[in-house]
């Protein structure tokens, strides 16, 4: 250190007080203050790469290369006392001494910096990072303030079970991979076939005769190597269903027969797991979410099914390709918002499309208070699922 | 007096008809008038007189469970939509 540092630092020491670490973590504890509360605010002035290899619980960054630009805005009360720290107990001395000048009336320096204060054996935190190959791969979603890092660090945190990786299955498998959902289940029992390559893109020729929950397994690996894919290579039914949606934070429900959304949203109410609902028909979709004991349960809409006649499949009645991809697309979207807790969701909201006219319209659904499985007085262990009834 | 919009799978027995107009001042008026006018639809819809468990009825969006049933009043601006559950998801 040069002479005149010294005297920068002689002078900082003589106006700015200092604290220990201990005298610091006994503030930091006392009930009824603390970091976050209106006594004290705790700031760590170190670099970034300092500040991620752990940091102070509660603490506030403001590296001493924008101490006057951001300090400010970080404790606009300039009465509020303000207690310093850096690695040693030198920058934050200075930092002090800045921080008076601006106007500051209360502020203290910590003395033997954070080196002390884990020598001392007090808490500190490590933030999470990202790898620099996830910073660059999600940075489009990182700029958007509604999602941002810890958006994205929850995308990736989160388990979304897919039951049917066919027309609605692929499109939404396809986009929640590339937005970074950290574990995909797969639930599908089909093999892929040539008249799937219309619409399920997921797939492809080359995968013609492979169980589709592994093909899609070997799309959603090459796309994005982040993402933990589970396939079950069964249909769902009531010997597993609990079992497997009990894993996962959202399910999305691309399923082609009535039995299986009864079975499905009878189990998602005893496990209150949200249920993204898709469903198409040559050139209409629907779209909605049930929530658990928030809005209507798909029993509320549907209390039975409808005779097989006015229900064909896909494989009799035909479908427009394109369109269970924009349905399964908005159950994807749908199914971020569930899981960033953005916009509103479309619970008890039924999205309808109509590919033909273009038009989108939307129904109101509300819980019905008499409903078998939700309602007051529900049972949703016992219902029917018309399994003998309907044709699949 | 209402405009009443079909699901696509209901359109065969209306001879495939998107929107019709009908006339009645209640839903219980025009869903009569409708089936008068198409009998093959309330084969469908409602073959034991009452109101099926698979077809909901909206006027102007909301589900009638909610407005008065039956009663539910409608005008020459209104639309009904009779919307059954559907199957596909493959």
């Amino acid at each position: 250190m040069g002479d005149a540092s010294r005297e920068i630092l002689r002078k900082a020491r003589q106006q700015v007080p200092e604290w220990s670490a201990a005298q610091v973590n006994d503030l930091a504890n006392q009930p009824g203050t603390g970091p976050e509360g209106q006594d004290f605010v705790l700031v760590d002035v170190r670099e970034k790469n300092e500040w991620l290899e752990g940091h102070i619980p509660g603490a506030v960054h403001v590296p001493r290369g924008y101490l006057e630009l951001q300090i400010e805005e970080a404790v606009p009360d300039k009465e509020t006392k303000v207690v310093l720290y850096c690695a040693g107990g030198t920058r934050s001395l200075m930092a002090g001494a800045t921080l008076q000048q601006m106007g500051y009336t209360d502020v203290v320096s910590m003395s033997g910096g954070f080196g002390q204060w884990k020598a001392r054996g007090f808490n500190f935190v490590q933030p999470r990072t990202m790898t620099d190959v996830q910073t660059k791969r999600y940075s489009r979603h990182m700029l958007v303030p509604e999602v941002g890092e810890a958006g994205q660090f929850k995308l990736l945190d989160s388990k979304v079970l897919l039951i049917g990786a066919g027309g609605l299955g692929a499109p939404a498998l396809y986009y929640l991979a590339a937005a970074g959902v950290g574990t995909l289940g797969i639930i599908d029992a089909d093999v892929v076939e040539e008249s799937n390559l219309q619409r399920q893109i997921i797939h492809n020729t080359s995968r013609i005769g492979q169980y589709k929950a592994e093909s899609a397994k070997q799309t959603i690996q090459d796309l994005n190597p982040d993402i933990k894919v589970v396939t079950y290579l069964e249909r769902l039914d009531e010997t597993n269903v609990a079992q497997i949606i009990a894993d996962y934070d959202v399910i999305v429900d691309g399923t082609d027969n009535f039995p299986t959304r009864y079975l499905l949203n009878d189990a998602a109410l005893i496990q209150g797991k949200p249920v993204v609902h898709g469903s198409v028909f040559r050139f209409e979709g629907q779209l909605t979410i049930f929530k658990p004991y928030d809005g209507p349960c798909y029993r509320c809409l549907y209390p039975e099914p409808p005779p097989p006649a006015l229900a064909p499949s896909c494989a009799e009645a035909g479908v427009l390709g394109v369109l269970p991809g924009i349905i399964g697309l908005l159950q994807a979207t749908e199914t971020i918002k569930l899981l960033l807790g953005i916009g509103d969701p479309m619970v008890g909201r039924l999205l309808t499309y109509d590919a033909l006219s273009g038009e989108f319209n939307e129904l109101k659904l509300f819980r019905d208070p008499h409903c078998p499985a939700c309602g007051e007085n529900g049972h949703p262990e016992d219902l029917p699922t018309y399994a003998d009834v309907c044709a699949i | 007096m209402a405009n009443v919009k079909l699901a696509p799978v209901l359109r065969s027995a209306a001879g495939g008809s998107k929107v019709v107009s009908i006339e009645g001042s209640n839903l219980e008026q025009v869903l009569g008038a409708l089936f008068q006018r198409f009998p093959a639809l309330k084969e469908q819809i409602q073959p034991n007189g009452e109101l099926s468990k698979f077809v909901n009825v909206y006027v102007n969006d909301q589900d009638v469970r909610y407005l008065q049933g039956l009663e539910t009043a409608t005008g020459p601006n209104d639309t009904v939509t009779l919307l059954p559950a559907m199957a596909g998801g493959f």
